[in-house]
């Protein structure tokens, strides 16, 4: 089977890399998805969770904020200046943080926590 | 115990308890070297990809962009300076501090204004002692920095640089260059000249052939997201660099004082030994006086 060669890297850290089917990411006009062969891309992030299909079938599912990704010669980057493994977030947190901003009316840092809820909901779903 | 050797005794324990001292400094530092280093480390993926974006961009467009654009008629420069919150680091903050006075000479002989960014308390104290005009200052962060602090630096920058408050932008750090030496650079930031991009291992991101982006939404569209990351990924990287070489630095100044101190306690002792040794010579020929004074008054009396 056909596979892309993925690199998850946030600003201070590599975050995930490994071979992947199909990531589907949320650029500037829309969601994304990139397969085997697709043609060179450079695109921007928006703020959204990122969705990695492994190739042993398993899904990755991160939030990323801020950033962009780039794929050419079956070797995709996406670069974030933040980036975070659903596995890694805590819903508590992420939860406190929403209740916030909503309280704060700070749009940025409440569409980044129902980002992060969104990718650490994601993952206890499936 | 007479008053000389108990000097001496004193002031061999006052050594040695700042020997201690240093010591512990010492091996802090050594520790947060290889952390430091570590960071320097993990943050290189994401400048490296980030520096071949910009240049496949760079090269597989011709957009322009207000970051990239040089001003011919540049009025004032600003200088970022980056240094220690705290001293006892050798010379550190001080090389850092010179280069940007040389830097700052040299743009004034240009005939540019300077406006003074600084980061770090030492150079704050510098410039508030010498009464210099400081723009800017942030302090707190100098030895463990994170993205955000750099992010918060940048966005300063930029913002002054895209409101054409400053024409050029310059970095003074302390490269890292090996746990014995490190040097202090300079570097022009704004307006990024994008042939002049290098990758971390100091190869020309240009040599290498991009394939033909699709650019979303355009290529100007990229390129305002990107260079803003760039910048902040520059600055960031020499801060973790910076960090790093203070850490050295202190390690060494720490290491010279603790072979210093245990030099000291060593000259302290045999000054103490030789003016034991004397007390005791001197308490022998008193005793012995004393003793030949008594046989010769008997003597005479008999």
């Amino acid at each position: 089977m056909a596979e892309l060669h993925v690199e998850l890297v946030a600003a201070d850290r590599k975050v995930w890399s490994g071979a992947a089917t199909i990531v589907v990411a949320r650029t500037a006009s829309g969601d994304t998805g990139i397969m085997p062969g697709h043609t060179p891309v450079l695109s921007v992030l928006e703020s959204g969770p990122v969705t990695i299909r492994t190739t042993d079938g398993k899904t990755v599912l991160a939030a990323v904020h801020g950033g962009f990704i780039s794929f050419a010669d079956n070797k995709l980057s996406l670069l974030a200046e933040i980036a975070e493994l659903a596995d890694e977030i805590d819903i508590t947190r992420a939860e406190r943080a929403l209740e916030r901003a909503q309280a704060e009316l700070d749009a940025h840092a409440e569409r980044r926590a129902e980002v992060r809820l969104f990718a650490a909901r994601g993952l206890k779903a499936a | 115990m007479g008053a000389q050797l108990r000097v001496y005794k004193r002031r061999i324990r006052s050594v040695t308890a700042t020997k201690k001292i240093t010591k512990a400094m010492e091996m802090i530092s050594a520790s947060r070297i290889v952390k430091a280093q570590r960071a320097v480390a993990a943050s290189t993926p994401y400048a490296d990809e980030l520096t071949r974006a910009v240049t496949a961009v760079a090269t597989r467009s011709n957009a322009k962009h207000p970051l990239t654009t040089e001003n011919p008629q540049a009025k004032t420069a600003a200088v970022l300076l980056i240094t220690a919150d705290r001293g006892l680091a050798g010379g550190y903050s001080t090389n850092a501090i010179k280069q940007a006075t040389v830097l700052s000479a040299r743009l004034r002989a240009e005939g540019k204004d300077v406006v003074t960014y600084i980061i770090g308390r030492k150079g704050v104290q510098y410039y508030g002692f010498r009464n210099l005009t400081v723009a800017e200052s942030w302090t707190g962060f100098s030895d463990k920095p994170t993205y955000g602090d750099a992010k918060l630096v940048a966005s300063t920058l930029i913002e002054a640089f895209t409101t054409q408050a400053v024409d050029e932008l310059h970095l003074v750090s302390t490269k890292f260059e090996s746990m014995l030496t490190q040097t202090a650079v300079e570097a022009r930031l704004l307006p990024l000249k994008l042939d002049e991009v290098q990758l971390s291992d100091e190869s020309q991101a240009k040599h290498e052939i991009f394939p033909l982006y699709d650019f979303e939404p355009s290529a100007e569209g990229v390129l305002d997201a990107l260079l803003p990351r760039y910048v902040e990924s520059r600055i960031y990287n020499a801060l973790l660099q910076s960090a790093a070489s203070e850490h050295a630095a202190r390690r060494r100044a720490m290491k010279s004082a603790t072979d210093n101190a245990q030099e000291l306690i060593k000259s302290l002792t045999r000054l103490a030994n030789s003016a034991r040794q004397a007390e005791i010579t001197q308490e022998i020929s008193e005793i012995i006086g004393g003793a030949n004074a008594l046989a010769d008054a008997n003597a005479g009396s008999e």
